[in-house]
């Protein structure tokens, strides 16, 4: 049984459907307190909705997500609001506010939630900027940014109330090799630095195992494979193996489901 | 038949929730009260709808204003009646046009910005992302723009029709030679503050509550798409002004139909 004290996260037998299609028939997993915990799966497969499960944003038809021992979809508004400041979270497209420069974007959570002296928040931004690597372009326009550089602003500013939990949408998705490498180190040495819990949404198998202490893989509408990176790597498992070599053929469907290919070049409807 | 009867169905109930939809948004952007770090942000929002929006409507009043002057000159002249100009233009621009022709404008100059606006946050994230930093999107992004919407309209009408009765000033007594004396102290009798002024201001703040709850709403609702946005900024267009000109009747027959 999962250990509450030392658990962020804990999903038990979620059930989520979109319109007429099934995203999870049931999933459980449970995110351990200081963990990086890296959820991957092949694209499409509804690993941003899972996040936005995780945040309250969207609700689950079955099943319940804790985090912190509080399902976040009971709680009241307000309490939803109070939990959201402990969390974090970094969208694929970064995000910004396109209207404010990268500083203050950075400094919004700050300006909004505390009540710090501009001389401080200004201090605290340029710490995470330079964290990041952008310390230089904090008087830049987000639309001046180009998108690798956009996610690590939206980074700095996705740590900038040091949360405890911090949630990544792929991060390395369009990094160029160095960003990418800075990005994962930063993940690492960030999660230990702030004592964070982490969860990394993302396809990159090798960054991400690199990193890890524990890993799931999505894929068919629930959990093929869960372990330690070398537990993961070590898989018997067809589904995991098709996964972690990339092949197109296996027990995954590299296809979106569709009538068969003869048929609808055939006009046959 | 049963598949039309599922389609009435399917449209009353989509139709319903969204219009329950619409009032939990506006009952929230009324009720979440900009905090008084969130007043920069209306003020600035009044900057960017209404006073960005002061060109437009002063020009439009301007022309509006010289049009009737010249059209009821040409009809008043007939009886020798052009010293009524001033009352005829004042009294349908306070009672009719300021309001109707400001908020027709205010919807296609300001409503359609905020809704692309507002889409496009909705289409990059920026709206979850507020939520996900614990801000509420209805009482920072939504509150602000409403209030400012509904505070500058009315000012926008008031200055319309200011400029109007001047346009026809420019065009009746400048240019068609009537006397500037009855032109305005005819006017000055026969405008009724209550009846026509302060109507005239109600008229312009319930047009400026529907094309601000309309444009907003069009913009928080969007499919966050490009297809999405476009279709919505449309429909504010059209739905407002539709509801403009079918509540400026509504409006005119209980202030002005029954006596």
């Amino acid at each position: 049984m999962t250990d509450k004290l030392n658990t962020t996260i804990s999903i038990d037998a979620m059930k989520f459907t979109r319109g007429d299609r099934t995203i999870y028939e049931s999933i459980s997993l449970d995110v351990k307190k200081g963990n990086i915990t890296a959820i991957m799966g092949p694209s499409g497969i509804g690993k941003t909705t899972l996040l936005k499960l995780i945040g309250g944003q969207l609700y689950p038809d079955n099943g319940t997500v804790e985090f912190l021992g509080e399902n976040i979809h009971q709680v009241s508004r307000h309490r939803l609001y109070e939990l959201r400041r402990k969390m974090s979270m970094l969208f694929q497209s970064g995000a910004l506010f396109t209207n404010i420069s990268v500083f203050d974007n950075v400094a919004f959570p700050l300006r909004e939630h505390t009540k710090l002296d501009e001389d401080i928040i200004r201090t605290i931004v340029m710490l995470k900027l330079e964290a990041v690597g952008l310390r230089g372009a904090h008087d830049l326009m987000p639309s001046e940014l180009s998108g690798g550089m956009a996610r690590r602003a939206a980074l700095a500013r996705a740590i900038a109330l040091d949360p405890e939990l911090i949630m990544y949408d792929e991060p390395f998705a369009g990094q160029d090799p160095i960003s990418m490498g800075v990005l994962v180190k930063l993940i690492k040495s960030l999660n230990k630095a702030l004592d964070l819990t982490s969860i990394v949404v993302t396809h990159d198998v090798t960054e991400v195992l690199s990193i890890a202490d524990y890993v799931y893989i999505l894929a068919n509408k629930r959990i093929i494979g869960e372990g330690t990176p070398q537990q993961i790597q070590n898989s018997d498992s067809a589904l995991v193996k098709q996964f972690l070599q990339g092949k197109a053929d296996g027990p995954v469907p590299f296809h979106f489901p569709a009538t068969g290919l003869e048929e609808s070049l055939m006009g046959a409807k | 038949m049963i598949q039309m009867l599922q389609k009435l169905g399917r449209n009353t109930i989509s139709t319903f929730s969204a219009v329950g939809a619409a009032s939990i948004m506006l009952f929230g952007a009324i009720f979440a009260a900009p905090r008084l770090k969130n007043i920069g942000l209306t003020v600035h929002q009044m900057y960017v709808v209404g006073v960005q929006s002061l060109l437009i409507i002063m020009v439009s009043g301007l022309f509006i204003g010289m049009v009737m002057a010249l059209q009821g000159y040409t009809i008043l002249v007939n009886y020798g009646a052009e010293g009524s100009l001033g009352p005829m233009v004042a009294l349908s621009i306070l009672r009719e046009l300021g309001p109707v022709v400001t908020a027709l404008l205010f919807a296609g100059r300001a409503g359609s910005a905020l809704t692309a606006e507002i889409g496009l946050m909705k289409a990059t994230e920026q709206l979850s992302s507020l939520e996900m930093m614990a801000v509420d999107p209805l009482r920072r992004v939504i509150s602000p723009r409403f209030w400012a919407g509904v505070i500058s309209m009315p000012m926008l009408a008031i200055i319309f029709s200011a400029v109007g009765i001047l346009g026809g000033h420019l065009v009746g007594v400048d240019w068609l030679g009537v006397d500037a004396g009855s032109y305005w102290s005819i006017m000055q009798a026969t405008v009724d503050w209550n009846e026509d002024v302060i109507n005239g201001i109600i008229k312009a703040i319930v047009f400026a509550l529907v094309v601000v709850w309309i444009a907003l709403y069009k913009g928080y609702s969007c499919i966050p798409t490009s297809e999405g946005i476009s279709k919505a900024t449309t429909e504010t267009v059209v739905f407002s002004s539709l509801a403009i000109l079918g509540l400026d009747f509504i409006l005119t027959a209980v202030m002005f139909g029954i006596n």
